[in-house]
């Protein structure tokens, strides 16, 4: 009686009744605590080690927990030994550390094993440092245990430790110190002249000779990074905000030290130095705040690079890195492997996914000769592949030089910080040059003196509202997103994504999931699902995948299971494929369906998948619309599914078989219209797209190609993510140019007073401050919810 | 004068060992991990001492 209405329940897509108790993934009713095998072994593991508490403390399931096996990596060889041998270091990166628990976790999982000296991970860098005493054999065991955690292990690469270890940042961070270390002390000594009124002259030069003891080489070491990029983009024969910045705090200590010398009544090293420190605070945040991004980019790209097989003529086989082989050099391709060079098949045939490499939802057979596409993964047997190409010069080295050159461009836009800069900067030295001309020339004082008017304009013209304007928008912005799940990785992203009016997006594992669900069907016979996940259980087809998944009770996978490529699988009489293998006679199906036939006598049973649209896809699109965006649907897939997508969602402008070239000419054709598009794609063949829009985003779960060139990659939300961001950017942009023109207006009224000489440096300290406040408090609005 | 002589140099003295020692905290590499020190505090307990999950009550 039970069994029935259990099956219909799960027959209904996304049914979600219980969570697995380690992942959290949604589990069937009645098929356990847990949604797999993998899960089970991670439970049964955390609480071997008695570390249970990890499921009280951690702050969420996620559902990247879930087991996975081991890359194809040889971890031994990266262990490094220490003292002679005695002791292995091993670097890990370690995908899915979100929070104190998972490190905590994984600290204890690994120093439960005897011969481990120290495991520590590092949750900003996602970094695992593990020390054990003996043979360097014991790293993947080791780097086991984290596997069957639930977290992704690869080793660290170059790229995870170019993204990790920002020298720049650093230097950043200790200029800031020494900044702020300067403007304090300094202050506290002009805060002494301000208020001594009755001081004497030698006590006040005293002090002044302090303050440009300190401030001298405070101004000259922790100003590097503006007096470096000013010296760049001057000689680029540019003009940039970081020229005004060191301009004005040069000239302020020059003069400070003239005044000193000269024992006048009043020095700037304060505001100098204060002026460095509040810059350089903006300039770090700005930085941290992207490099968050930068390093979930790396993240993902070292997941993804694996290493590959090579035999040799003898037939011995030997691992090696992608980059090594050479053309003609013959490949052994795993089943589930990812192809990571162009070649050709040798003999026989091959099933490949190529969704990444041309968007198509559904696999296809590859016959021998037949050129393979590097970024396809293998979903048939085995099969030895002959390398036409290498690494540097295949497919995926020519789209990464595109994505290149297209960064080199996005690296020419303008910001409006800069545009800013272009007409602010002249502008304010010519002030300050006809001021000091005006006194000196024109009133006939002495020079020294004529200095004084002439720097304070400098000062209060030395764009510290100007310069911390819009980073500070910036780092309010990029954090709220952050916290959302988008990750904003170029500095001018945000600025080109709220100038967006035409939305592009791309179908397959965009809009849709990429992964096939087995649509219910009243009609079906009971029993004929569970027969024939057993028989799919033994392919990594999607469909059979799906199939599999789908079955609301454990599935028993058949034994001596012959799979037929490109037509289905057969045990004995059984069958399980397309409609001719079953003999079956099809019906025009609307999506990709299975047929299974127990045996000949028996009817067919037609089992009929949809690869379903994000459940967010809809409301992602209406949401866009709203936001003043025309959206368009531009898929390689076949017109069937990209029309049935299209009319799902409300779309009225869809282009089906688009091949990446077609996808790169409709951005531009867009662009010479005028009209800015924003590109949305996840796959190989959407990052030429990508890269040219002028604004792109990546779903999460897409290739690291993709992600690389995209602007914004949309974590944790899927699609509902990309309007907000939309939003957060448009607000960002508001707030940016108010900033601007708020700084303008401030400067409008200080500047005549600075020319006619009536700011004094605590003048100019408060008005320089509360500049920078009101600028930062109308950034933090922002960050508000989207 | 005399009070400045004195508390001059030691206001300066104090700005220099606080300077020094976020020198040391920078090459310590504190500022690397800041999300998983802020989590790493909330352990109660310590990489020597086994783990005792029925501690944690709340």
């Amino acid at each position: 009686m039970n069994a029935l209405p259990a099956r219909l329940e799960a027959e209904a897509p996304r049914v979600s009744a219980a969570a697995c108790a380690h992942c959290g993934a949604p589990v069937a009713p009645g098929a356990g605590r847990f949604c797999c095998t993998g899960c089970e072994g991670a439970a049964a593991l955390i609480s071997g080690l008695g570390l249970d508490a990890f499921y009280l403390r951690r702050e969420g399931a996620t559902a990247d927990l879930r087991p996975v096996p081991l890359p194809p990596v040889d971890f031994a060889a990266r262990a490094v030994p220490l003292r002679d041998g005695k002791e292995q270091r091993l670097e890990l990166m370690v995908a899915g550390l979100t929070c104190g628990a998972c490190v905590w976790l994984v600290e204890q999982a690994l120093a439960a094993e005897p011969e481990v000296m120290r495991a520590r991970a590092s949750l900003s860098a996602r970094r695992l440092t593990v020390v054990w005493r003996g043979p360097a054999d014991r790293a993947e065991a080791l780097a086991g245990i984290v596997a069957r955690l639930g977290f992704r292990v690869a080793p660290w690469s170059a790229a995870c430790l170019r993204a990790a270890e920002d020298a720049e940042e650093k230097a950043l961070i200790r200029a800031l110190g020494l900044a702020a270390f300067g403007a304090s002390n300094v202050m506290m000594l002009s805060v002494a002249v301000w208020v001594g009124t009755d001081m004497g002259d030698a006590t006040r030069q005293l002090m002044h000779w302090l303050a440009a003891l300190i401030a001298m080489p405070v101004v000259l070491v922790a100003g590097m990074p503006f007096y470096r990029s000013a010296y760049a983009a001057l000689r680029a024969g540019r003009v940039n905000m970081d020229m005004a910045v060191s301009l004005g705090v040069l000239a302020t200590t020059a003069m400070s030290l003239s005044e000193t010398l000269r024992d006048g009544p009043y020095t700037w090293f304060d505001g100098a130095t204060a002026l460095l420190a509040l810059l350089l605070a903006g300039r770090v945040l700005d930085r941290a705040a992207r490099r968050r991004a930068r390093q979930a980019c790396a993240e993902l790209i070292a997941l993804q690079s694996a290493e590959v097989t090579q035999l040799a003529p003898d037939g011995t086989s030997r691992r090696l890195g992608a980059e090594q082989v050479r053309p003609g050099a013959r490949l052994l391709i795993a089943t589930g492997e990812r192809l990571s060079l162009d070649g050709v098949l040798e003999e026989g045939e091959a099933l490949l996914d190529t969704a990444a490499t041309t968007g198509e939802s559904l696999p296809r057979a590859f016959p021998a000769g037949e050129a393979l596409p590097a970024g396809a993964v293998n979903l048939g047997a085995a099969f030895v592949q002959r390398v036409t190409a290498a690494a540097a010069e295949g497919s995926l080295a020519a789209v990464s030089r595109l994505l290149e050159r297209a960064e080199q461009a996005r690296g020419r836009y303008v910001s409006i910080a800069d545009r800013a800069a272009r007409i602010y900067v002249p502008v304010a030295h010519a002030v300050a040059l006809a001021t000091f001309l005006g006194w000196w020339l024109g009133v006939g004082m002495p020079w020294q003196v004529a200095l004084v008017p002439a720097v304070a304009a400098l000062i209060v013209t030395c764009p510290c509202g100007l310069a911390i304007a819009v980073p500070a928008v910036q780092v309010v912005a990029v954090g709220a997103l952050f916290r959302r799940g988008v990750l904003v990785g170029s500095p001018t992203a945000l600025e080109r994504l709220a100038a967006c009016d035409v939305a592009v997006l791309d179908k397959t594992g965009t809009l849709t999931t990429g992964h096939p669900e087995l649509l219910p069907d009243p009609a079906r016979p009971a029993g004929a699902l569970e027969a024939a996940a057993a028989l799919a259980a033994s392919s990594r087809h999607p469909l059979a995948r799906a199939l599999v998944a789908a079955c609301p009770l454990p599935v028993r996978a058949a034994g001596e299971v012959v799979e037929v490529l490109g037509a289905g699988l057969m045990r004995g009489v059984e069958r399980l494929g397309s409609a001719g293998f079953c003999g079956a006679e099809s019906a025009g199906e609307a999506g990709p369906s299975l047929w299974y036939r127990a045996d000949a006598a028996s009817a067919p049973v037609v089992f009929r998948f949809a690869d379903p649209l994000r459940p967010d896809a809809r409301q992602a699109i209406e949401e866009l619309r709203r936001l003043g965006l025309r959206v368009e649907l531009l898929s390689g897939d076949t017109p069937a599914a990209v029309a049935w997508a299209a009319a799902s969602l409300g779309i009225d402008e869809w282009r089906a078989g688009a091949s990446p070239a077609d996808k790169a000419a409709r951005i531009e054709e867009l662009r010479a219209q005028g009209r800015r598009p924003l590109m949305l794609g996840d796959g190989i063949n959407d990052a030429a797209a990508l890269a040219l829009a002028h604004a792109s985003a990546s779903p999460a779960g897409s290739t690291d190609l993709a992600q690389a060139a995209a602007d914004l990659v949309l974590r944790a939300e899927g699609l509902s993510g990309l309007p907000a961001a939309i939003r957060t950017a448009r607000r960002a942009q508001a707030a940016a140019r108010q900033n601007i023109a708020f700084s303008l207006t401030y400067n409008v009224v200080a500047v005549p007073m600075a020319v006619l000489g009536f700011v004094t440096p605590l003048l100019a300290a408060v008005v320089m401050a509360s500049s920078s406040m009101v600028v930062i408090l109308n950034a933090l609005r922002t960050g508000r919810s989207a | 004068m005399n009070a400045l002589a004195l508390l001059v140099p030691l206001a300066l003295g104090l700005g220099l060992l606080a300077l020094l020692f976020f020198a040391w905290t920078l090459r310590d590499g504190q500022y690397e991990d800041p999300d998983g020190a802020a989590a790493r505090i909330l352990f109660d307990d310590n990489q020597e001492t086994p783990p005792c999950p029925t501690s944690d009550s709340r």
